[in-house]
């Protein structure tokens, strides 16, 4: 094909080395204020500790810092140039004016410790910012200590954990969906509990009877996921968590597709006791390359004394202050209150949409995944028929029949100029093409995607090799994974 | 490809020599083919006893991750270095590239397993569908 | 609502395409009894010169403008300016992880670089792509200590900080870790007979910090003597990463668990900031975190990529090394940026100052307070014992918008009126005089009201 689509176009890009390969003595890029008081001599002061020399750290001009890290950005798919059709992910539109109250003054520079009357409006956002989503998940109480959505399942197992040793009858097993994602099986093993994987019926909703079957009193917990990663809302969430109830059990919620339920129903109406929200995801905070994120874990009331110490609290006079006197807590879960510079921006999103806003964009997100369902139906094959929230899941099998897989024609859509899809769960649907567009997508953008699907499912029926074989159009392409972790290069050596 | 029949099998892909009282355990050439490119196996010490039907290791691929089964009990006497430096040797050539030697500590264990042809006839129904 | 790209038309041709009457009809899934039919309790959508105004409030509530004596693991330092021009840049910033290499090597190659860099500068062998902070960071390493060693207890020093002791003592409860507390001698380093006492042959490591909470180098030397001998191995904290400019790292631990905030990290009332864990080759199978490995593509160009992935959670679910999936990504490069700004001779330069600077203003606080744990050298931060509960001195200083030391009582009570000074390069020679004058004040009147007490005594 030619490198062109009604999308994307190629390019000349500029190449550009590591840094160290430019470095060079005597090249610097820094400039230090001369010293207002005496110089040390740090061999006296520190003695054998004195370090001589500092290895091959770089030496470079300002001007090639910049054009490094400019190039290097060009190579990389970002939200601010397109869609990343990426299931669960929830890659919607990063605010700029987040970005702009971040960086005031008093708030990128406050420290963690200084005193409370000079941190009266680190502790509102924080107060604001908790009001907000113990309205928005239906729950009663909130932590945002956690640093990121799989931090926050951990702090909510935690809870769990102390919650049934406070009744002096600790349990042993989380139960958790085989459509569940991969964090969700890691963490409950991080707090010790043994895993078991409850099946999915043909709905791929979880299946009662196998939760009646498993539910006793050795289970601590059911990790839920709603709607789930097939993108289909419980819907007989009020008999799982009468199941979970009736035998002492607790129902955690993985808040990872909150995106669907956002000013339309909160799960805490729906029976969740401890739930996890992913700010990075629902909230707009922006994925940055692999992170920052954060993970508040929304509560019941019954489980707030297990709460991460400090929590919030209000004192007399009115001002705002961090309460420590928490005998019953699990503990810290990570230095200082959190990714606080996450909840300002989660703040203002929620700020800029206002409740009408937050409906709003749910509803479009929905209306997105289930546009896409319908332009897709018929090239690709739908596992479940079961109504899509703001996701939705086809598989290969169609495809699979000219022997070309899920990735191959994931690095196909890159060609279309477009990020892939998720391919690598739920590990329910073998060959999966998890797909959720996100509110942030305009209907022009959305056509773009169903054009490049159906012409890959089409390149797919006369000429298969183009799409096994694909990217076409990348800069590199379908770089050797094995070599890299048979015998891996993890840093850069001189010489 | 063949499967040697003097070999045993498991359902879960690992073959087994049985030289009297000892005996070399490897995964079979079904297994290597579906995990694809394999970067790193984790193997035991020498010296290690063996629960036959628990878990001794593992074999990697860059995706994902398979836990070997002993196929038989018994304590192991010799590991194959080369597979730390070369596992796609497994790859190559997976009922020679043999990864532990054992004592058994039950020869009859190796009664119950699948011989070359049921390991076969297994292994098409499995990919049947 | 103006974040979201759609007119009215095009939802209705969208419901048509799909054939939905209205959006109602693809809520239906979620039971009637649950379906919200009131308004969200938030505040009301605000126009976005509102949402600046709201956090500009803030932003004066918090103390804008002051200068800061505070440390404690999170450090004032100067944020070069093209830091933030770059990390905004939108092919950054709204980037996802780097799974699909093809169109992440920005991402992937920055992340090579920063490992690389960490590993010159703590003098290990292997470096991951960040961790979410110091303390989550050390408390990883322990648990890498424990799955290496196979043994199952840690001695840890009670000069690591005191938030992060508590962090490793949250992990550790629901591994069934026992902990041990070795305490500091009057030198401010870790006690090391009583270290000796400490480690058992179920100890899987020590965990040390240096600098420590109170400024002072520990003898990593000594510690890894005795921690190696006895089958252990030894995990270094880092909390203060410009140190790392001026002091030796430890080049005898087993894993580095580094705080890498002061490198160009704004400090945020708290994160996000950047952890990261540095060790030795043969230990990285063990390692949590992302890892980013060079490779070549089909045609033989160099790329690079995730590597090792089996490791993490996506892969190895319950047996994963962590669970660790979102990490620091963007704030890692911020680190990665600084790193290159200063480079081999700045950082060196940088920490030059730091020492100089904290040297002056702990010999100006000597004329009026006691200077504790003076017999080991320190980096940027020490200790100060007053007559007056230091609360009270800086309640005063407050007033001339400066904010003093950290109050130890709460963290360390049998060390009194002591509290924590931090000095950087941003520290400036008037700010330090005027909070050591402050410090002669308040002793002055306490000998007097002393004097005075004893004088009515006397009478």
């Amino acid at each position: 094909m030619k490198h062109m689509t009604p999308k994307a176009t190629r390019n000349v890009s500029q190449n550009e080395g590591l840094i160290f390969e430019k470095s060079s003595p005597g090249k610097a890029a820094w400039r230090l204020a001369p010293l207002d008081v005496p110089a040390v001599n740090a061999g006296e002061l520190l003695g054998e500790s004195e370090r001589k020399d500092l290895g091959q750290l770089p030496e470079v001009s300002e001007i090639e810092i910049i054009r490094h890290f400019t190039r290097l950005s060009t190579w990389n798919y970002a939200i601010d140039l397109g869609m990343y059709p990426l299931g669960s992910c929830t890659m919607k539109y990063n605010p700029r004016v987040n970005e702009v109250v971040a960086r005031l003054d008093g708030i990128a520079n406050g420290h963690p410790y200084q005193p409370g009357k000079i941190s009266q409006g680190a502790l509102r956002i924080i107060e604001t910012l908790s009001d907000c989503l113990t309205e928005i998940t239906g729950m009663d109480a909130i932590t945002l200590q956690p640093a990121a959505g799989a931090h926050g399942e951990f702090t909510g197992l935690l809870i769990v954990r102390a919650f049934h040793d406070s009744k002096g009858a600790p349990r042993k097993k989380v139960l958790i969906p085989d459509s569940a994602h991969g964090t969700n099986p890691a963490t409950a093993a991080m707090v010790g509990y043994a895993v078991e994987n409850l099946k999915s019926n043909a709905s791929g909703m979880v299946d009662i009877a196998s939760l009646e079957a498993q539910m006793n009193e050795d289970v601590a917990a059911l990790m839920l996921t709603n709607p789930n990663t097939l993108g289909v809302f419980e819907q007989e969430i009020h008999k799982i968590a009468e199941i979970l109830h009736a035998k002492g059990g607790l129902l955690y919620m993985d808040g990872a597709n909150m995106n669907a339920l956002v000013g339309k129903v909160r799960p805490g109406d729906f029976g969740v006791d401890v739930m996890h929200l992913n700010l990075h995801k629902t909230f707009s905070t922006p994925h940055g390359g692999g992170g920052p994120g954060s993970g508040p874990v929304a509560i019941k009331k019954f489980l707030e004394p297990f709460l991460p110490k400090p929590v919030l609290t209000s004192k007399p006079d009115g001002t705002l202050d961090f309460d420590y006197d928490r005998p019953q807590s699990v503990g810290r879960v990570r230095s200082f209150y959190g990714n606080f510079g996450m909840f300002v921006r989660a703040l203002a999103y929620i700020l800029a949409n206002g409740p009408d806003g937050l409906r709003q964009t749910t509803e479009d997100a929905v209306l997105n995944a289930n546009y896409i369902r319908k332009g897709l139906e018929g090239a690709y094959d739908l596992p479940y028929s079961s109504p899509s929230m703001h996701e939705v899941v086809f598989s290969d099998k169609v495809q699979a029949k000219k022997n070309v897989r899920t990735m191959d024609i994931a690095k196909r859509v890159i060609d279309y100029g477009f990020h892939p899809y998720t391919t690598a769960f739920p590990l329910i649907v073998p060959g999966a093409l998890m797909i959720e567009p996100t509110e942030s997508e305009s209907k022009e953008e959305l056509d773009f995607f169903i054009e490049a699907m159906r012409a890959i499912a089409a390149e797919v029926e006369e000429d298969p090799e183009i799409v096994r074989t694909a990217p076409h159009s990348t800069r590199v392409a379908r770089l050797d994974e094995t070599a890299a972790a048979r015998k891996p290069v993890l840093r850069w050596k001189p010489g | 490809m063949p499967y040697p029949t003097d070999f045993k099998y498991t359902k879960e892909h690992e073959w087994i020599k049985a030289d009297g009282n000892t005996a070399t355990i490897g995964i079979t050439s079904h297994a290597q083919e579906s995990l694809g490119d394999i970067v790193f196996v984790d193997l035991p010490k020498v010296g290690t006893e063996l629960t036959v039907g628990k878990t001794f290791g593992s074999v990697e691929s860059v995706k994902a991750v398979s836990d070997l089964y002993a196929p038989a009990s018994g304590t192991v006497t010799e590991v194959n270095g080369d597979l730390a430096t070369a596992p796609e040797k497994i790859n190559k050539d997976a009922h020679s590239a043999w990864m532990l030697k054992i004592t058994l500590k039950n020869p009859g264990d190796l009664n119950s397993l699948l011989s070359a042809t049921d390991y076969e006839k297994f292994v098409a129904e499995e990919g049947g569908h | 609502m103006r974040y979201l790209p759609k007119s009215p038309a095009d939802r209705e041709a969208m419901l048509k395409a799909i054939g939905a009457r209205s959006i109602d009809d693809l809520f239906a899934p979620i039971p009637a009894e649950y379906r919200l039919n009131r308004d969200l309790k938030v505040p009301r959508q605000m126009a976005e010169s509102e949402i600046v105004d709201w956090f500009r409030e803030r932003s004066r509530e918090n103390g804008d403008g002051h200068a800061t004596f505070l440390g404690a693991g999170a450090y004032y330092h100067y944020r070069p300016v093209i830091i933030d021009s770059l990390i905004s840049r939108g092919e950054f910033l709204t980037a996802y992880t780097p799974y699909q290499a093809e169109i992440s090597q920005g991402t992937l190659q920055s992340i090579f670089e920063f490992q690389t860099m960490i590993c010159e500068l703590t003098g290990m062998e292997v470096a991951n792509a960040s961790m979410y902070d110091g303390s989550t960071a050390a408390a990883e390493a322990v648990m890498m200590a424990v799955r290496l060693t196979g043994r199952n207890s840690v001695a840890l020093a009670r000069s690591v900080h005191p938030e992060y002791r508590e962090v490793l003592e949250t992990y550790a409860f629901h591994q069934g870790m026992p902990l041990a507390t070795v305490p500091f001698t009057e030198s401010g380093r870790i006690n090391v007979q009583e270290l000796e006492n400490a480690i058992t042959s179920d100890t899987a490591c020590v965990l040390i910090q240096s600098p420590n909470f109170f400024g002072t180098i520990e003898d990593v030397e000594a510690v890894a003597e005795i921690a190696h001998r006895k089958g252990a191995m030894l995990v270094v904290s880092i909390a203060e990463a410009v140190s790392l400019g001026i002091v030796e790292p430890p080049r005898s631990a087993d894993v580095i668990a580094m705080e890498a905030q002061s490198f160009g990290v704004p400090l945020g009332f708290g994160g996000p900031y950047c952890g990261v864990i540095a060790t030795r080759e043969k230990y990285v199978r063990q390692m949590p975190g992302r890892l980013v490995g060079q490779t070549t593509d089909r045609s033989g160009k160099r790329g690079f990529v995730l590597t090792l992935a089996t490791r993490e959670q996506h892969i190895r679910r319950e047996k994963a090394t962590s669970n660790i999936c979102t990490n620091q990504a963007l704030i890692a490069l911020m680190v990665n940026i600084f790193m290159n700004v200063y480079g081999k001779v700045g950082l060196k330069e940088l920490a030059k100052q730091n020492l100089a600077k904290t040297a002056y203003a702990a010999g100006q606080f000597a004329k009026h307070g006691k200077i504790l744990f003076g017999s080991a050298p320190r980096f940027n931060e020490f200790v100060v014992q007053t007559s007056e509960d230091p609360l009270a001195i800086n309640a005063r200083l407050l007033g001339h918008k400066i904010v003093g030391g950290l109050p130890l009582k709460k963290f360390y009570p049998e060390l009194g009126n002591a509290s924590l000074w931090c000095c950087t390069e941003l520290s400036t020679r008037t700010v330090i005089d005027t909070a050591a004058g402050f410090l002669a004040e308040s002793e002055h009147s306490e000998k007097s009201a002393k004097v005075e007490t004893a004088e009515e005594v006397a009478r």
